[in-house]
């Protein structure tokens, strides 16, 4: 579903990434971590198109299509999306409204009917109960007056009605208390399926154990320094980053993974 | 971050729809202001001795006033002399009798702004009193209201048939020396809307006019009374055109609202005038005065304006608390774009015990646009526990615009409360980012993040209006944001 080769991205002229290579397939959860500043961020915005991020170097192909030749809106409505590390605030905006108004350019992209605001409603109750999350998020405005725990489950919500097919989660467990924690993860395991793919970026092993991910990478220095499975987090919970400073810069070859993943 | 200044100027450059001239007689005044300009306009309209006498003197001492330039306006001097004070239909001599009789030219320009006198306002339940340059030309929905007892028809026709209502309270709230502008309009104020609601009376619909600037090198005058008798309630709409022409043209009106015991006034405004084009090429000069008098205990004054249009507006709808527990309110959305400059705000005068006043100011700026806020808020010495709550917020579009506040608080009264919030903000990048991430195009999402802030004053419009407002406000910013 996804291919990333060679990725090379810069911010106020400085680059982050540094050749990035990744494979997502349908279905798969892949999870990036990283110490601060490796580029976990970056690479959410890169893919999302976000001004300012200046992609030098490589190819992003998402469903057959070059990614980066799009415009942010035209990803979102081929079905990327990204939940906010800091959602934001657009006081005023009815937040049912404004996802409405989201569900249904993406809908009229895809040459889909328009949702009237009955329908909506119904599809929006559904998602609801799904997630369990109250309804009270529906009559505020995005964002507006939010706790963090409910900007996260407002985007994971969006993310239900959305139905994206590559989801990429921008730390959504940070500054999380643990029964929002387990909101978002059981919203993001209901939203598992075989026709999506989810990159989880995080800093802490902490979301991994209510999300088992297919894939664990490690970001380090603008690129993908280890690959592993479920396993590769409890060893970074456990020993940091620090131990991939001696040599482990370089991409790990299969048989290092293999290492890596069983200590 | 250029990208973005790119995009605003897209949505920014949005051409002003209503830009086209009416091709009809027009009879005239040669351009000047003199003593005989004041009579030969008192003359035209048949006026009765004492409102000649009334212009006269309010002429005499325009002459000795300077034009004020305290506001935060950078303004061409403007030649009095070079403006034609009145301009009527050719077919002022035999005005029409009904809607069938207007030239249906002046129709057809009803229909461009959207306004189709009889249709439109049958259905919209709104009588409109549609004021053509200087004469009204039309009023709707007259004997409903002359059933309820309310009186809503042209300036002209109130002087001719209720001269002493009109002789009463004219003046009353905006002296003729008040200011410059409010001394050169009754000087030479060729017509306007007159409202009268009898004691107890709810106005059985709401009163809607449609100002329009036709003429090339005419200023507008017109003058606005509205009466609330005791217990009585109103809710009037305003909403004004004008055609597109390369100079300046001058708008002074000036607006009257008196509230006895217990009467209620909502003043709605949307101004749509001609800003100019994006390079600041000619445009309104809008310099109004409006204010409301409380003068009964109880009474209530709201101010709503949705300001899109002129290339200057100076305009600040005031009340007068002077009825113990009256309330005055003003909720105003100011938005300049390319080189547009508004300063605009309210007065909130608190002379009543337990007055209350609230204001709620959003400006908004895009391109060179530069918006000022400016309010007073006066609590005298007899305003026991008079409160004020002031909202104050302003947002930039783009990098080269401005906004400015300028509040000025009284307080002679140690029991007042005055509270005053200010916001400025930039739309957000990251706002337009957030909804271009979830698919919404990037006009879309700058139409919806400006109303979003404007939906406290929105809210405050009759329902049809605030429909209008939005779109009017969508229009006005097309090509403003990225």
């Amino acid at each position: 579903m996804l291919t990333i080769r060679n990725l090379h991205a810069r911010v106020d002229g400085k680059e982050i990434l540094k050749g990035l290579d990744l494979e997502v397939k349908g279905g798969e959860v892949h999870a990036i971590m990283g110490p601060n500043g490796a580029g976990k961020s970056t690479l959410g915005n890169v893919l999302a198109g976000r001004e300012g991020y200046e992609v030098t170097q490589g190819e992003v192909i998402f469903k057959g299509r070059n990614l980066l030749e799009m415009e942010p809106e035209e990803r979102a409505c081929e079905g990327v999306f990204l939940a906010f590390q800091y959602p934001v605030e657009i006081p005023g905006v009815n937040n049912t409204y404004f996802l409405r108004a989201a569900l249904n350019a993406q809908r009229k992209y895809r040459g889909e009917d328009i949702l009237d605001s009955a329908g909506f409603l119904r599809l929006v109750r559904d998602k609801l109960k799904i997630l369990q999350i109250g309804d009270e998020l529906l009559r505020r405005a995005v964002n507006e007056g939010f706790s963090g725990g409910e900007k996260k489950r407002n985007e994971i919500f969006q993310m239900a009605v959305l139905e994206p097919q590559l989801a990429i989660l921008d730390e959504t467990d940070s500054g999380l208390d643990i029964d929002a924690l387990k909101t978002v993860a059981s919203g993001v395991n209901s939203l598992r399926s075989p026709d999506r793919a989810m990159i989880l970026v995080t800093h802490y092993q902490r979301l991994l154990d209510y999300i088992v991910p297919d894939k664990v990478h490690v970001l380090a220095n603008g690129r993908l320094v280890a690959t592993g499975g479920a396993e590769l987090a409890l060893k970074l919970e456990d020993q940091g980053y620090a131990w991939l400073d001696d040599g482990g810069i370089a991409p790990l070859g299969a048989d290092q993974q293999e290492q890596v993943a069983s200590p | 971050m250029s990208n973005e200044t790119h995009t605003l100027d897209t949505l920014v450059d949005k051409k002003y729809r209503h830009g086209f001239v009416t091709d009809i007689e027009s009879d005239t005044l040669p351009p000047g202001l003199t003593e005989d300009v004041v009579r030969a306009i008192s003359a035209r309209k048949q006026e009765p001795e004492w409102l000649l006498e009334w212009r006269l003197e309010a002429y005499r001492y325009w002459l000795e006033m300077p034009q004020p330039h305290w506001a935060h306006l950078d303004i061409d001097a403007i030649d009095f002399q070079a403006i034609s004070y009145f301009s009527a239909p050719r077919s002022d001599k035999d005005r029409p009798k009904s809607l069938d009789e207007v030239d249906p030219k002046l129709l057809e320009t009803y229909d461009k702004l959207g306004v189709p006198l009889h249709e439109r306002a049958r259905l919209a339940g709104v009588a409109v009193d549609a004021v053509f340059d200087s004469v009204s030309v039309g009023t709707t929905f007259k004997k409903e209201l002359k059933q309820a007892g309310v009186i809503f028809c042209s300036f002209s026709e109130a002087v001719q048939e209720h001269p002493e209502l009109v002789r009463r309270y004219l003046g009353s709230v905006v002296p003729t020396r008040d200011n410059f502008f409010a001394a050169l309009n009754s000087a030479v104020f060729s017509d306007g809307s007159f409202v009268y609601i009898p004691k107890n009376v709810r106005c059985p619909m709401e009163l809607s006019t449609y100002f329009r600037i036709n003429a090339a090198e005419t200023g507008q005058f017109e003058r606005t009374l509205i009466v609330a008798e005791e217990g009585s309630h109103v809710s009037y709409l305003e909403g004004c055109t004008a055609p597109m022409r390369d100079e300046n043209q001058l708008h002074a009106a000036v607006v009257e609202l008196v509230a006895l015991d217990d009467a209620a006034i909502k003043y709605s405004t949307v101004q749509n005038w001609y800003p100019g084009d994006e390079n600041g090429k000619g445009g309104i000069y809008n310099f109004v005065t409006k204010r409301g008098d409380c003068r009964g205990a109880r009474s209530r004054i709201s101010w709503t304006q949705v300001e899109t249009g002129s290339a200057i507006t100076w305009k600040y709808p005031s009340c007068i608390l002077r009825g113990d527990d009256s309330v005055g309110e003003f909720y105003s959305v100011a938005l300049t774009n390319n080189h547009q400059q508004a300063d605009t705000g309210t007065k909130m005068v608190h002379i009543g015990r337990n007055t209350r006043s609230k204001i709620i100011s959003k400006g908004i700026s895009a391109g060179h646009g530069q918006n000022a806020y400016r309010g007073l808020v006066r609590m005298t010495p007899r305003a026991q526990n008079a409160r004020n709550y002031t909202q104050c917020d302003s947002m930039l579009i783009g990098k080269r615009c401005g906004a400015h506040t300028f509040p000025y608080i009284e307080v002679r009264n140690p029991s007042a409360k005055v509270e005053h919030e200010a916001t400025t903000s930039r739309i957000g990048e990251d706002q337009l980012f957030y909804c271009l991430q979830r698919g919404i195009s990037e006009e879309d999402a700058v139409s919806m993040i400006v109303d979003g802030f404007c939906k406290q004053v929105f809210k405050e419009l009759p329902m049809e209006f605030a429909v209008e407002a939005k779109a009017l406000l969508e229009v006005s910013l097309e090509g403003a944001v990225g």
